[in-house]
């Protein structure tokens, strides 16, 4: 039995409660913001406003969009069942939510009658963790295709899970060598050994791996084949509607942020940055936005891809190259 | 020109092979070129033009709603009710009633003026024969494209709505623009 202080979950149940609240405050605030500015800057990217019309600055654009959600038939098709249509959404909000519980906004801080973290939960199996969520929530994409009853909805849930399979070992073993050269699987810790030079240099071979396979996680262009609107109409949630779907799309952008976190504490030093310390969350916010921006200005600028070609891209070229910097990561830490 | 097939070699230009080393780094490349694409046209800035706050100027030969005239200076209607432009529509949505002119009641500078003269925008197609028709130049095209509605029988212009100056609603496109 380990003591409580090397587990180092040493915060008073109180601290817990208060963190979750902020945390999900914070997601679910900043959700429909990511919202908003994607299709804001997709609209620059085209040579286009966006939405401008609600509000000022179209700034009530998200809220409209929440609120038409909210007040839309909860429809579900003969050939569905129900219930599992109504846990998958749910699935996926979950496990989002609880993947961005290991981002770190910050170093412990003391206050309030105690220490505390300024993020969800330090797991020792850090990233294990995210990945964990990650996979579960495929769960709720598969269980949502299969469940609507529809031949549409069915391939794009089939191929999210080739998708995922083909994926998930490129961006586990691109993180390792983050892995190794840290030393640690915890996040705080990967992102305390940033304190001289940002892993993004030493591992560029591997950041690029990362955000490759970090698009095709999170369903994104150009990897966005479970939803490919023109040839499935919309895949996995075609059958969803009102706050459903809803669910669905803000998972999407939370596993975005999560992949976003998890970039930023991995390859760009995560809350590390000039200032005071009290700057930090605000650090990491900004290099969390900069992924997304990232996110959507390759959504802007790439075409989908065919589907063998994501497979072929999967098995032969990403995967081989996350092997190899593994392999070179490798050999250097244990040369140093 | 005469047909010459032994001439007639059609170069090929193939690009380079792909996969391999040099296809993943020309696949960077060229991903890197898209990113600096779409960049550049973040940085040009948006080109749409809000409509209903901004319009869109038109060119001094817009055909778009028209307009009936007069004399500037006896105010006599220049439409004499010969039904031409009837005749010319290729919609067949113009309505000529004549009625004859009398001395006490004189409306137009002929014989004859249009009683009743309609147009119905509903089925017009803005192709200006009727301009090219009138012989006194009595009724033009001008410069006004706003002109939805939302009941069709609001969309019979009477000669009245027609005489009166249109409110000058459309921007006119300037030399050079």
């Amino acid at each position: 039995m380990m003591p409580l202080a090397d587990t180092q979950f040493v915060e008073t149940t109180g601290v817990w409660i208060i963190k979750s609240v902020v945390i999900f405050a914070f997601v679910l605030g900043i959700v429909p913001l990511i919202l908003l500015l994607e299709r804001k800057l997709l609209g620059r990217f085209q040579n286009r406003y966006g939405p401008n019309r609600v509000g000022p600055y179209g700034l009530l654009q998200p809220l409209a969009d929440v609120l038409k959600l909210l007040s839309k038939e909860q429809f579900y098709p003969a050939t569905g069942v129900p219930f599992l249509m109504a846990l998958a959404p749910a699935i996926m909000i979950v496990t989002a939510l609880a993947a961005i519980a290991i981002i770190p906004f910050g170093d412990v801080r003391e206050g309030f009658g105690s220490e505390f973290g300024l993020y969800g939960i330090d797991v020792n199996i850090g990233v294990l963790y995210a990945f964990a969520f990650g996979s579960l929530a495929f769960y709720g994409l598969m269980l949502g295709g299969w469940a609507s009853g529809s031949k549409y909805s069915f391939l794009g849930a089939m191929r999210s899970a080739a998708q995922l399979i083909s994926y998930e070992v490129s961006l586990g073993l691109s993180l390792i060598g983050v892995v190794m050269m840290a030393g640690s699987l915890s996040l705080v810790d990967i992102v305390k050994a940033q304190d001289g030079v940002w892993y993004v240099l030493p591992q560029f071979v591997g950041f690029l791996v990362f955000a490759v396979a970090g698009f095709a996680e999170t369903n994104r262009a150009p990897f966005d084949l479970p939803e490919a609107d023109a040839e499935l109409v919309a895949g996995y949630n075609t059958e969803f509607g009102g706050m459903r779907f809803g669910s669905f799309f803000m998972a999407e952008y939370m596993n975005m942020l999560v992949i976003a976190g998890l970039g930023a504490a991995m390859f760009f030093g995560g809350w590390m940055g000039p200032g005071p310390s009290f700057l930090d969350p605000v650090w990491m916010v900004l290099k969390m936005l900069a992924v997304v921006v990232f996110f959507i200005w390759i959504r802007a600028t790439m075409p989908r891809l065919r589907y063998d070609q994501l497979m072929s891209f999967g098995w032969k070229i990403l995967l081989p190259l996350a092997t190899l910097n593994l392999l070179v990561t490798a050999t250097i830490v244990a040369l140093a | 020109m005469t047909y010459r097939p032994d001439k007639d070699v059609i170069a090929v230009q193939r690009g380079p092979d792909p996969g391999g080393l040099g296809g993943v780094a020309r696949a960077f490349g060229e991903t890197l070129r898209g990113l600096k694409t779409t960049f550049g046209r973040l940085v040009e800035g948006p080109v749409t033009i809000q409509y209903p706050e901004e319009k869109t100027p038109v060119y001094p030969r817009f055909r778009g709603r028209h307009k009936l005239h007069r004399f500037e200076d006896t105010g006599l209607e220049k439409c004499v009710g010969c039904s031409l432009c009837a005749a010319a529509c290729p919609a067949d949505c113009i309505r000529v009633v004549a009625a004859e002119n009398t001395p006490g009641d004189r409306v137009s500078a002929g014989e004859r003026y249009a009683e009743i003269y309609e147009i119905n925008m509903t089925r017009c197609i803005f192709c200006g024969y009727c301009e090219v028709a009138c012989p006194f130049d009595a009724i033009t095209l001008g410069h006004d494209y706003e002109l939805s509605d939302y009941h069709r029988s609001d969309l019979i212009f009477t000669k009245e709505m027609l005489l009166a100056e249109p409110v000058e609603r459309t921007p006119l496109r300037r030399e050079g623009e």
